[in-house]
């Protein structure tokens, strides 16, 4: 299997490692780069647990191969916030108890963080339009929508902001 | 108890665990990297019931970073067989096939190699001549003398049947006015968990030591892990402190830990076995029940149901397992919070060629549930009674608690009525009836869904000496350590591991409430399984009552030292002090204290300041049985199954696109009835997720077989889990009828929304066919289904 040299700008870092041309992006940032926060559920498209932001898009990164990414910049849930502190969303999370068992979180997370980037008041139907492509087992998607509302509210001072360091 | 004044239960409080999962920083089994670490391949049988001839690894074992090629030979050789929950002695199940390969997907071989690609390419090159059999598919053909068993041995398909009568059926249904009989078919689903199984083992050779991290829910799982290695328990460390992605019931892996134990022990480095998801939905032996219900039921002209014949034929798959077992937990609830004087119950498990079932969410009472409301609303059509009507008539009112069942549980404590009041008026119930009818005149499909439904919590385990009289378990303890370090710091150690139900939040409240100390501050740790305490895991709604029952039980020991320093270092009598914030008080005169910090010093270092006989340090074990356990069923299978009952009744409102099939859902209310909730925001957390899971079962989810036993759903392609499109927006109203068995009032609710939500929705697809003269009592109703059959009259009137 022929290797291949990548670089790669993740979470405003540069790595650089080595991937055989049929390992996939997800498998390159969690066993190469050991940036173990993105998570596998499908390996087929489906789940959205392996969502990260590349290039400023939210996508699947069980579908894309690693030299694919190469001279890419991508930002994981390791990313979200400076290391230690919690982003506003991330905190809004936690306050509406938006998880259970935290599998899909970083997707989740990946997904509405682009979502808020782009639309920064949306509406229920756009929040759920948003998430719709990442499955949920444990919360059934309620306290996700309450979490990125309180987001958008408190981003845009609509709510006092919060302190980011949780 | 309800009016208990809390500082911490019951409040909105974050989660403690939340915030590593937020951080990308959760632990989980395929992050644990260990140098050195080889990964494993599976070779599947591609026949669901098959004789394997030869198996050829020669290829396979030729590929640069394959070190080792295992068969069913191997494991035979190596290691026990895995029980069956069953007095079926002849069964024989081991991880790897023995010779017959008994469902499509099942482990034939497994490869070890450097990394996991190569391993899938090594599994592929494994070279495995079958001859196939002539597979059984249909349960009730698998039950006839004419199909050939699964298990020779065994003798027959049918793995468990019995029938109990509880009171007086025959007379009951001679007596009563009416007799209605139906089938409902629940068909195979399961909680199919978005992290699939895995598992780390590590064998030290120095120690004889097995450590094992997994994503576990397993009660026992060390002790049988070490049974089927040969090892005894002592050998084997199973780390409960990785974070588990999910579960609700199905991650049990003993299969896949006996292997990668066998794997890792036989060749001395650690060994990483890790489902992919096509693995999962086949070969991960983690399907959910599929039944049959033969139902009857004896009712009068005033809608009082009087009696009931159930039958259920569970098609348990390949292997025994638990299966069998998920037919048993129903039989605490068999009448669900209904007044049924006598009950008669069959409860069959057959094998067939399919993958095996695991414990799912409600351990067999969903699909119950769903069969029993099914039932009730059958009795309303045919007396052309209302549905709420004969649910008014027929629930158990507040004033029969505690209510003894025929099938000998008693239901602590409810109030039935007032809950489903309560979900009407927020439902707006005369609302949602004028929307529907204006809907239906404009042509569509509309209706309205209710259930009224149990959710019995507790888990114990009576339904083991009911299926097995060779096993007289009675108990099914929790255990939770609480210490206190000299400065004053409190951890609690819980002794199993988590799957997102919140349990160290659970346990700091807990903790925190008793010691009148801030949660926040507590830290709550999980042991392994050698430094555990004796404990039962999270399965059966359970953690509330028990984790939170053994730590409140920990905690008032810790309260009586520290009151008991105190009291010793005022000089007076014990109860002449009172415990206050962690500091101890005189009664008579508050404003003359002990510190907390003082006392914890005492107790660490100031021998000689402690009361008599106490032991130094700060710290306590507790080990809680079961309330009302302790009790095998009687010769008549009468049994208290679980101690604890929730409610829950659900009111949903549903359109069917007349052409595709496709039920839109809402909107949806729920009432719910789990006594004190410790946190409210986890309760209604697993509440939302219970009825996301309902919708799925009764929508979309199905395991589907073609008559050869392949699976047809084996992606996430073609298994529909719901979205945020398909879960509507749902609004929770709770209500607290305390448990008097409690420490807090509390009741279980990790089955919330899953055990009353296929019911409801059933009703109300029910409901809005009804114009069209249509019933439909299987699930899932997906839209295929759901098109089928109203083109059958749609195409009538064209
Ligand atoms: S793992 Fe990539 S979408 Fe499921
Ligand atoms: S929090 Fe468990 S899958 Fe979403």
């Amino acid at each position: 299997m022929s290797e291949h040299d990548i670089t790669l700008k993740v979470n405003g870092r540069t790595y650089r490692g080595k991937a055989s041309a049929r390992m996939t992006l997800v498998d390159f940032l969690r066993d190469e780069l050991r940036l173990t926060g993105t998570h596998t559920g499908c390996e087929h498209g489906v789940c959205g647990a392996c969502s990260i932001i590349f290039e400023g898009q939210a996508i699947r990164s069980c579908l894309m191969f690693a030299v694919q990414a190469d001279g890419a910049s991508i930002t994981t849930v390791e990313g979200l916030a400076e290391p230690g502190t919690l982003s506003v969303l991330q905190d809004c999370f936690w306050e509406t108890h938006a998880l259970q068992c935290g599998f899909c979180t970083p997707g989740m997370l990946i997904a509405s963080q682009t979502l808020l980037d782009k639309n920064r008041l949306p509406t229920d139907e756009e929040i759920r339009e948003a998430i719709s492509g990442n499955l949920c087992r444990c919360t059934g998607y309620k306290q996700i929508v309450d979490a990125v509302k309180l987001a958008a509210q408190r981003l845009s001072g609509l709510n006092a902001p919060v302190k980011s360091d949780g | 108890m309800a009016e208990q004044n809390f500082r911490y239960i019951s409040k909105k409080r974050r989660p403690k665990e939340d915030r590593r999962f937020l951080a990308g920083s959760g632990v989980f089994v395929a992050d644990i990297a260990i140098p050195g670490m080889l990964h494993v391949g599976l070779v599947a049988s591609p026949y669901s019931f098959a004789r394997i001839r030869s198996i050829n690894a020669e290829a396979a074992l030729a590929l640069p970073g394959v070190h080792l090629v295992v068969t069913g030979e191997d494991i035979v050789a190596g290691t026990d067989p895995m029980m069956s929950g069953l007095d079926a002695p002849k069964l024989r199940r081991y991880v790897l096939a023995d010779g017959i390969a008994r469902y499509a997907g099942e482990w034939v071989a497994a490869v070890v190699a450097d990394t996991r690609a190569i391993a899938e390419d090594a599994a592929e090159l494994v070279e495995v001549e079958y001859e196939p059999l002539t597979p059984v598919t249909d349960p009730e053909q698998a039950m006839s003398s004419e199909s050939p068993p699964l298990h020779p041995e065994h003798g027959s398909n049918i793995l468990f049947q019995k029938k109990w009568v509880w009171g007086t059926v025959e007379e009951d249904f001679a007596a009563a006015d009416h007799r209605i009989a139906f089938r409902a078919r629940w068909h195979r689903s399961s909680t199919v968990p978005i992290e699939t199984f895995g598992v780390v083992s590590q064998w030290n050779q120095a120690q004889q030591l097995l450590d094992v991290w997994a994503s576990i829910q397993m009660p026992k799982f060390h002790d049988l892990l070490g049974r089927a290695l040969r090892v005894p328990g002592n050998a084997i460390r199973v780390h409960y402190d990785v974070d588990v992605g999910g579960s609700y019931g199905v991650k049990r892996g003993l299969k896949h830990s006996i292997l990668g134990g066998y794997l890792a022990k036989r060749l001395g480095v650690p060994v990483k076995l890790m489902e992919d998801r096509l693995e999962n939905m086949r070969g991960g032996d983690a399907q959910g029940p599929d039944r049959i219900f033969d139902m009857q039921a004896a009712f009068n002209n005033d809608g009082m149901i009087r009696s009931l014949k159930i039958r259920a034929l569970d098609d348990c798959g390949a292997h025994a397992g638990r299966a069998p077992l998920q037919l048993g937990k129903p039989v605490g609830a068999i009448c669900g919070p209904y007044k049924v004087n006598s009950v008669e119950y069959e409860a069959i498990s057959v094998t067939t060629n399919k993958t095996p079932q695991e414990a799912v969410r409600g351990f067999g009472q969903a699909p119950t549930n769903f069969a029993l409301e099914t039932m009730v609303d059958r009795v309303a059509a045919h007396l052309g009674m209302d549905r709420l009507e004969i649910r008014r008539r027929n629930l158990i009112t507040a004033d029969q608690f505690p209510y003894l069942i025929p099938s000998g549980s008693t239901y602590d404590s409810g109030d039935f009525h007032t809950v489903l009041d309560k979900t009407l008026t927020a439902a707006t119930y005369n609302d949602l009836i004028k929307r529907r009818d204006a809907a239906r005149a404009a042509g569509k499909l509309a209706g309205i869904g209710l259930s009224t439904c149990l959710e019995p919590s507790g888990g114990n385990s009576a339904f083991e000496p009911l299926f097995n009289p060779k096993n007289e378990t009675t108990t099914w303890m929790e255990a939770s350590t609480i210490k206190v370090d000299p400065f004053g710091a409190i951890v609690v150690i819980m002794n199993t591991s988590t799957s997102g139900q919140g349990h160290e939040t659970l346990a700091a409240t807990v903790a925190g409430e008793i010691l009148e100390r801030d949660p926040d501050t507590i830290r709550v740790l999980h042991a392994d399984s050698l430094s555990a305490m004796p404990s039962n895991s999270p399965v059966g709604s359970r953690m509330a009552i028990m984790l939170g029952g053994a730590t409140a039980g920990a905690g008032k020991k810790i309260k009586a030292s520290v009151t008991a320093i105190g009291a010793k270092k005022l000089g007076v009598a014990i109860d002449a002090v009172e415990y206050r914030d962690g500091n101890v008080v005189l009664r008579s005169d508050p404003s003359k204290k002990v510190s907390w910090e003082v006392i914890v010093e005492i107790a660490h270092r100031k021998f000689h300041e402690l009361p008599e006989g106490m032991e130094p340090g700060l710290q306590a074990s507790f080990v809680l049985e079961v309330p009302t356990g302790g009790t095998l069923p009687d010769a008549t299978g009468r049994v208290q199954m679980y101690p604890c009952y929730a409610f829950e009744s659900h009111i949903v409102y549903a359109e069917i696109d007349r052409v595709t099939g496709q039920v839109t859902l809402g909107p949806y209310t729920v009432g719910h009835d789990c006594g004190v909730m410790i946190n409210p925001d986890i309760v209604h957390g697993m509440t939302y997720g219970g009825i996301a899971h309902g919708i799925g079962a009764a929508l979309y989810e199905r395991f589907l077989y073609d008559d050869t036993g392949q699976l047809l759903s084996g992606t996430f392609m073609d298994y529909l889990i719901p979205s945020s499109h398909e879960v509507p927006d749902v609004k929770i109203i709770d209500h607290c009828t305390p448990s008097p068995l409690t420490a807090f009032g509390q009741k279980g609710s990790g089955e919330a929304g899953y055990l009353g939500g296929p019911a409801a929705i059933a009703c109300a697809v029910n409901d809005a066919l009804s114009p069209l003269g249509l019933k439909i009592a299987e699930l899932p109703m997906t839209p295929s289904v759901l098109g089928d059959l109203i083109a059958t009259v749609e195409n009538k009137r064209t």
